[in-house]
């Protein structure tokens, strides 16, 4: 393992110093915490946004904390749910009296512990709602499994819910925008090379030179398929197409796209897979709304893209464009 | 059997010890189906435990079982905090008030740890996770008047190694269908470690 850290144990301690120390107008860490929140958290009479997970995901979850997007994030250690004490005290940090809602990926270890953490906040009165992201479509939706993963899709319900919280909107009104999105967004990964978590020392997986991995999830997990590895090209398709035919978009919709990085591989070959998944959406009819291209939920050093389709309607378009001012996610 | 608060410290010790020393095994077996920080984790966690444990004083089983169920969940993370936190919980609420614990008391809280398990993980026998160890234990217990350490073991680690040959339903090993076949479940390995230590601890006491 090569990577510039101190100690393995310390990365996600260590990180949060520095994040702080770069942002210090912006956010401040709740003390004895991972908790990243606003500097002017809560904000009396909005509802607070939470979300959270394990670190090396960066920029997320603590570059979506900011004014029209999150009020907290909540760090765990690399790849491991945060604790629910953790996520209680993101909650209390961020309840200015209109109740908390949390945004939680759909993974076994953070569903549980936002839940555990929901139950602790609502004993002490603080009205809580939640969403569970669910936009991975490598991972069929069946009544044995814990269903579909959580991925880049996630950033459009931070962005989406933040901004109706921003402009007022009740718990209610939070939930049901972000509910909208999470029934609207869909995704796909694809790794070139694996990962290494700090403290385990070696890579999650083994890939060949010539192989890939499609339909991997965000934590070094493996993929549903393994295959040679193929152009820039039938890698956009393959994945787009897998997207499409499970949102059943037929031509005539509209969709925001990103195309999200995984943490090793260049804005080049990002912006490749982009000319490739704009041109299959133009030839189906499908207008392109907006488009992001960049690192928006990595897995530490994996080589790799996500490519996330949104859906949007007028209400979503309106929201999308609203004001932020969180780190990673200015508009 | 008779389990006091020394005891329990010892349980705690003899686990971490040998969560610590499986620490790198825990890990490849959860990187073979999962995401590979099961040991990290545990191992984390169950430091903590000792840590605590050893510099606190206490009188009652309930009490130590508490706060063991308290640093597993602040310090684990994962789906493995909640679970075992869940697990220690309910089995502390089971003996509350009682200074040492008899063998129906211990029976009981075994039962009520898988009942919080199942409730919080929605999970049940036969999805290749924990309960796969935890259920058979406390079915084991359930079939008999006083422990019976050598069976405790025995039974424990059955069940684990049974796990091999379960298609995951729960968790992220789920996501890979009949590829989790021929992989031992981490978590019914970590679960063995921990009864295979209660064991160890009646052995002696005994």
């Amino acid at each position: 393992m090569k990577k510039i850290v101190n100690d393995p144990n310390k990365v996600v301690e260590e990180m949060l110093q520095g994040f702080v120390a770069a942002h210090p107008d912006d956010v401040k860490q709740l003390p004895g915490t991972t908790v990243i929140a606003r500097k002017d958290a809560p904000v009396s009479n909005k509802v607070g946004l939470v979300s959270g997970g394990g670190s090396g995901h960066e920029p997320a979850h603590a570059g979506y904390v900011g004014e029209g997007m999150l009020d907290a994030a909540v760090a765990g250690e690399v790849f491991t749910s945060p604790t629910p004490d953790q996520v209680f005290e993101a909650i209390k940090a961020v309840d200015g009296g209109s109740g908390v809602f949390l945004v939680i990926k759909n993974y076994t270890g953070d569903v549980m512990n936002f839940e555990m953490a929901a139950e602790m906040a609502e004993a002490e009165g603080i009205k809580v709602q939640q969403v569970v992201v669910n936009d991975d479509v490598a991972v069929e939706d069946s009544s044995f499994t814990t269903g579909r993963r959580g991925i880049a899709g996630t950033i459009f319900v931070h962005k989406i819910a933040g901004a109706k919280a921003a402009q007022g909107g009740s718990l209610d009104e939070v939930k049901a925008v972000a509910d909208k999105v999470v029934a609207n967004v869909r995704s796909i990964g694809m790794a070139l090379t694996p990962c290494t978590v700090p403290a385990a020392g070696e890579p999650s997986f083994v890939l060949e030179e010539d192989e890939m991995e499609v339909g991997i999830g965000i934590h070094g997990e493996p993929g549903i398929e393994r295959k040679k590895v193929t152009s820039a090209d039938d890698i956009a398709t393959e994945l787009t197409e897998k997207v499409l035919e499970d949102m059943k978009l037929t031509g005539g919709e509209e969709v925001a796209v990103m195309v999200n990085g995984l943490g090793a591989t260049p804005e080049m070959e990002l912006y490749i897979v982009n000319r490739k998944v704009n041109e299959l959406l133009s030839d189906k009819g499908i207008k392109i709304y907006d488009t992001f291209v960049g690192e928006y939920m990595t897995s530490l050093e994996m080589a790799g893209c996500s490519v996330t389709l949104l859906k949007v309607d007028q209400e979503l378009k309106n929201l999308l464009e609203a004001d932020s001012k969180a780190l990673a996610f200015r508009r | 059997m008779e389990l006091q608060v020394k005891d329990v410290i010892i349980w705690m010790e003899k686990a971490n010890e040998k969560i610590q020393s499986n620490k790198e095994y825990l890990t490849s077996l959860d990187q073979a189906i999962g995401d590979g920080d099961h040991g990290l984790n545990m191992a984390r966690g169950f430091q903590e435990v000792v840590n605590k444990v050893t510099g606190s004083d206490y009188t009652h089983v309930s009490d130590i079982l508490k706060d063991v169920s308290m640093t597993l969940l602040s310090k684990v993370g994962g789906a493995s905090g909640p679970l075992y936190g869940t697990a220690f919980l309910k089995m502390s609420t089971a003996v509350k008030g009682s200074e040492n614990v008899e063998f129906t008391q211990f029976r009981t809280a075994v039962e009520e740890a898988v009942n919080g398990v199942k409730q919080r993980g929605k999970a049940n026998q036969g999805e290749k996770t924990m309960l796969d160890v935890w259920i058979p234990v406390a079915e084991l217990l359930e079939n008999q008047d006083d422990l019976e350490t050598e069976d405790l073991a025995s039974t424990a680690r059955k069940a684990m190694e049974a796990t091999k040959d379960i298609e995951a339903k729960k968790g992220r090993a789920a996501y890979l269908k009949e590829r989790s076949i021929g992989h031992l479940d981490p978590g019914s390995v970590s679960s063995y470690y921990i009864f295979s230590a209660l064991a160890e601890v009646l052995e002696e006491g005994a």
